[in-house]
């Protein structure tokens, strides 16, 4: 349990690390999967089996896909920005203080949380709540996917006629 | 034994490499990839405050990390069309290049 928890942690933050600071985007949009697959880990080993499924099939399926043919499309001549020493000393220092701030909170917070009974949360439950409890937002979601994709093609196709 | 503060640190780390990612790139497609990963940062915390809190309402943490998939899911598409469309316009995915707008 302990041994996985770091084992995933050490995967999720050594990819996020790798997906922001590697020089080509290709290699960056394959170091975000790995970063997203251990935070699935992580969702499975909290006892969210279904989200951790649905973060694998979402994120590494289908955004992971999507922005490595985004990456391929957009292949550029010029050969990889020269990362500016000055922009990512502004970059990490802001998110150095973000992280003592949040750190400094979470430390010092006298909240007792404890991990009490398991809560259940099988997809069989998920989809009984998602049917009665939950129809309203899960319909509202379903509108705004449809939205999102209509427009995204809308977006993405070519123009010739307005030019 | 693994308390939520573990995960919440954790959590907030993953945060801030993305918000670093953000904001000292300059290719749009990097800068989207530190995007999602703060997002996911936030399901992190959706899903271990709903294993480490009370439950008076058993499935709502599950239910919001879904709902916070699908609309990332739905970002990440027209995030993505409009570097597309960046793309197509200007030729370069560079934000630094896009400064039309600049007076």
């Amino acid at each position: 349990m302990q041994i996985a928890f770091y084992i995933f942690s050490l995967l999720m933050i050594a990819g996020a690390v790798a997906a922001v600071s590697l020089r080509k985007p290709i290699h960056c949009a394959l170091s975000l999967t790995v970063s997203l697959a251990a935070v699935a880990g992580h969702f499975v080993l909290l006892g969210a089996e279904f989200v951790g499924f649905a973060q694998i099939l979402v994120y590494v399926g289908a955004v992971a896909v999507l922005m490595v043919f985004v990456v391929l499309l957009t292949r550029e001549n010029t050969p990889g920005e020269g990362l500016g020493v000055g922009r990512w000393m502004i970059g990490a220092g802001v998110a150095a203080g973000v992280f003592g701030v949040l750190a400094a909170c979470v430390l010092a917070s006298k909240a007792v949380w404890n991990p009490g009974v398991q809560p259940e949360a099988t997809a069989r439950r998920i989809g009984e709540q998602l049917m009665s409890t939950y129809v309203l937002p899960m319909e509202a979601l379903g509108l705004l996917l449809t939205a999102a994709a209509i427009g995204a093609v809308v977006v993405a196709m070519q123009d010739k006629k307005r030019i | 034994m693994i308390s939520i503060t573990h995960y919440l640190i954790f959590s907030s780390a993953l945060f801030c490499v993305g918000l670093a990612g953000v904001l000292s790139r300059r290719n749009a497609i990097v800068v989207l990839i530190g995007i999602e990963l703060m997002l996911n940062a936030g399901n992190l915390n959706f899903i271990a405050f709903w294993r480490f809190g009370p439950n008076p309402q058993p499935l709502a943490g599950v239910m919001f990390a879904i709902f916070s998939i699908a609309i990332a899911a739905a970002e990440a598409a027209v995030g993505l069309a409009l570097i597309m469309a960046m793309y197509r316009h200007f030729k370069t995915t560079d934000l630094d290049k896009l400064s039309s707008l600049k007076g």
